[in-house]
């Protein structure tokens, strides 16, 4: 059997385990979600990625059961969801704070959910100590949340959460509380989990990075509206808007004026001096349509002397060096003013790098490098 | 040790001659071996003696103690559900006239409380005795708990009830199983602050005292206008030694906790 590319939302025949259909959610006046429509498919790591105030938490709360919605429908597994209090649906959340009750311990915290339904206690025995295997927290079964380190207060949660073997988990922010080195460990091992459980997650979080990693898909929210939604690499690489190529990573945006010259081929008239650029788009553009064309940083190329056959090459000096260890950000200046930034890897010691500030410069990038979009 | 200066030690002593002198002056007396309050005649503990055989006072101790903890667990409840709707219903239609009103209580004159309460047991026709005492000190400090509470409340992690919700409890289980557990040591603050409040209180229990039941305060006040007796200073003594020694014990005991508390995350945070 061949092995199939994990992408059940490029199959029609697939059901999607959670459906938005048209969900709206206001809270007086103000709209937290707007008209949404959204599959999640099972055994998807699902990621909501936005600013603060996008509406994301807002989501996963009616997907909890916290908040219904004020209009539309929300599905799971084929059933409208309204009408299911908390306690009753197949859902468990990892709340941001953890939520860990203090008075009781580690195994009391995991066993919670399983001793409100009529599981034999040998069973429900038998289910804690699997998951406090699956966390690696068997030695600390006896403490109380408050004599455990952070990192195992997330792991307790987690395992409280996934001890009901809920259809879906929903993580609020699961890692905002660890610090840095213990958040990508904590990433990976989140992966495992849910590779090996089977469960659909969905994940709420503000950190691009993050979502990046363990995605299966992400959302980009703003405003209580999804703005683009697609697997990590193509976010990045052919985002469908500017907000969404501005929210990932980093960017450079050039704005000009569109004008075809053959097949899937544009210029790009962007200052009134130089020559235009050269794009190729699968997004069609008219004659003087304004347009932005966005540029990752990393796919520019920086050189002393013009390099000879690039679709594109402009010329500046460089205003401002970041030093990031492994790689340097150039901040180079175009004679309009406009500012591009352009990456290379540090492959050398930083004492022999070839250029410094005030450097005159040629920048350069191929045709398709570039993401050409309306707004 | 920092040695405090001249104008600080003054401030110091002023204080707590202020707020402590009257009490030991009343203990020192209670073992006057006179029966003259003021003139001192020796060391003796026969008025501790005497007191035991006071029957009229031990009646009145043992109504005020089954007074007080009759009402104080009556205004718990009460307090606790009254706290608890009022900080967890959300905007519910008048939450900002009951919220006011739960706190009017406070600041009514006692007097008026008492006289309001009597007109109305008169009114339904219960006789005055141990029942009607009890409910009359279950209002007033319903709201003392209902305060303490509701800052308790307020603070309280409201995630931790919506995670009890998440894992299959109803709500009354939630409340139950986490809420309730959490938030017990200010529940227990309220019990003995309405409990401190109902042997206390004077003014509203003369009003709703019957004949058939007379508390401690009552009887302490209708003896000492017929002249204070050395008895009667016996008797406060031992109620500022019950009362000390309770205040004491419950912060040894919340200092304990709080410092295996401390012990505990510190070792937590090293073992990271």
């Amino acid at each position: 059997m061949p092995e199939s590319v994990f992408a059940p939302w490029n199959d029609a025949s697939q059901k999607p385990l959670i459906r938005f259909r048209n969900v709206t959610k206001s809270f007086g006046d103000f709209t937290a979600i707007d008209d949404l429509t959204l599959d999640i498919y099972e055994q998807e790591f699902f990621a909501l990625l936005g600013p603060s105030g996008c509406g994301k938490t807002t989501m996963m709360r009616m997907l909890a059961g916290f908040e219904t919605p004020t209009s539309g429908v929300i599905e799971l597994a084929g059933q409208d969801i309204a009408p299911v209090p908390p306690n009753k649906r197949a859902v468990n959340m990892m709340f941001q704070s953890y939520a860990l009750f203090p008075h009781l311990s580690v195994y009391e915290n995991i066993a919670f959910g399983l001793r409100r339904g009529n599981m034999p206690k040998q069973d429900i025995d038998d289910r804690v100590s699997e998951m406090l295997k699956l966390t690696r927290l068997e030695k600390f079964a006896r403490r109380k949340p408050h004599q455990i380190s952070g990192g195992q207060r997330q792991r307790v949660a987690l395992a409280r959460s996934l001890a009901k073997a809920p259809k879906l988990l929903l993580l609020d922010e699961p890692l905002g509380a660890l610090d840095a080195k213990l958040r990508q460990a904590t990433q990976f091992e989140l992966m495992d989990i849910q590779e090996k459980t089977g469960t659909t997650f969905v994940i709420v979080t503000h950190d691009q990075e993050e979502a990046m990693t363990v995605a299966s898909r992400v959302a980009v929210m703003d405003e209580g509206r999804i703005m683009q939604v697609a697997t990590p690499e193509h976010i990045y690489e052919v985002p469908e808007s500017v907000y969404v190529a501005d929210f990932i990573g980093d960017v450079n945006i050039i704005k000009g004026a569109a004008s075809p010259v053959g097949e899937q081929t544009y210029q790009i008239k962007w200052s009134k001096t130089a020559a235009p650029l050269n794009a190729v788009s699968d997004r069609p553009f008219s004659e003087g349509q304004s347009c932005h064309l966005a540029i990752r940083p990393e796919k520019v190329g920086i050189h002393a002397d013009r390099p000879a056959d690039a679709d594109n090459a402009v010329q500046g000096t460089i205003l401002d060096i970041a030093y990031l260890g492994n790689i340097s950000t150039y901040h180079v200046e175009l004679p309009g003013g406009q500012i591009v930034k352009a990456q290379t890897a540090n492959t050398r010691r930083v004492s022999r790098r070839s250029f410094t500030w005030e450097d005159t410069v040629w920048l350069s990038w191929t045709a398709t490098a570039g993401v050409l979009l309306a707004q | 040790m920092k040695r405090l200066s001249w104008f600080n030690t003054t401030s110091l002593t002023l204080g707590f001659a202020f707020l402590y002198l009257p009490m030991i002056i009343l203990v020192i007396y209670s073992f006057n071996e006179s029966k003259l309050v003021t003139v001192w005649a020796g060391f003796s503990t026969k008025w501790y003696g005497e007191l035991l055989q006071n029957e009229a006072f031990l009646d009145a101790a043992w109504v005020t103690l089954k007074v007080a903890v009759l009402s104080s667990t009556l205004a718990t409840v009460l307090g606790t559900m009254a706290a608890y709707v009022l900080v967890r219903g959300g905007r519910f239609m008048g939450r900002t006239v009951f919220s006011g009103m739960i706190y009017a209580p406070l600041v009514m004159p006692e007097v008026i409380t008492g006289l309001s309460l009597l007109l109305l047991f008169i009114g339904i026709g219960l006789d005055r005795g141990v029942l009607t005492i009890v409910l009359a000190h279950t209002t007033f400090a319903m709201c003392y708990v209902s305060v303490v509470v509701s800052s308790r409340l307020l603070t309280f992690d409201r995630s931790l009830e919506e995670a009890a919700l998440d894992l299959g409890c109803t709500g009354f289980e939630a409340f139950r199983l986490v809420t309730l557990p959490i938030i017990a040591p200010a529940v227990i603050s309220g019990w003995l602050l309405a409990f401190t409040l109902s042997l206390d209180d004077l003014v509203i229990a003369s009003f709703t005292a019957g004949p058939s039941a007379t508390t401690l305060p009552i009887k302490i006040f209708s003896a000492v206008r017929l002249g204070v007796s050395p008895e009667i200073n016996a008797l406060s003594t031992l109620m500022i030694a019950i009362v000390t020694f309770g205040v004491i014990s419950a912060s040894l005991v919340s200092k304990r906790n709080s410092l295996r508390q401390q012990r505990d995350e510190q070792a937590a945070a090293r073992a990271e």
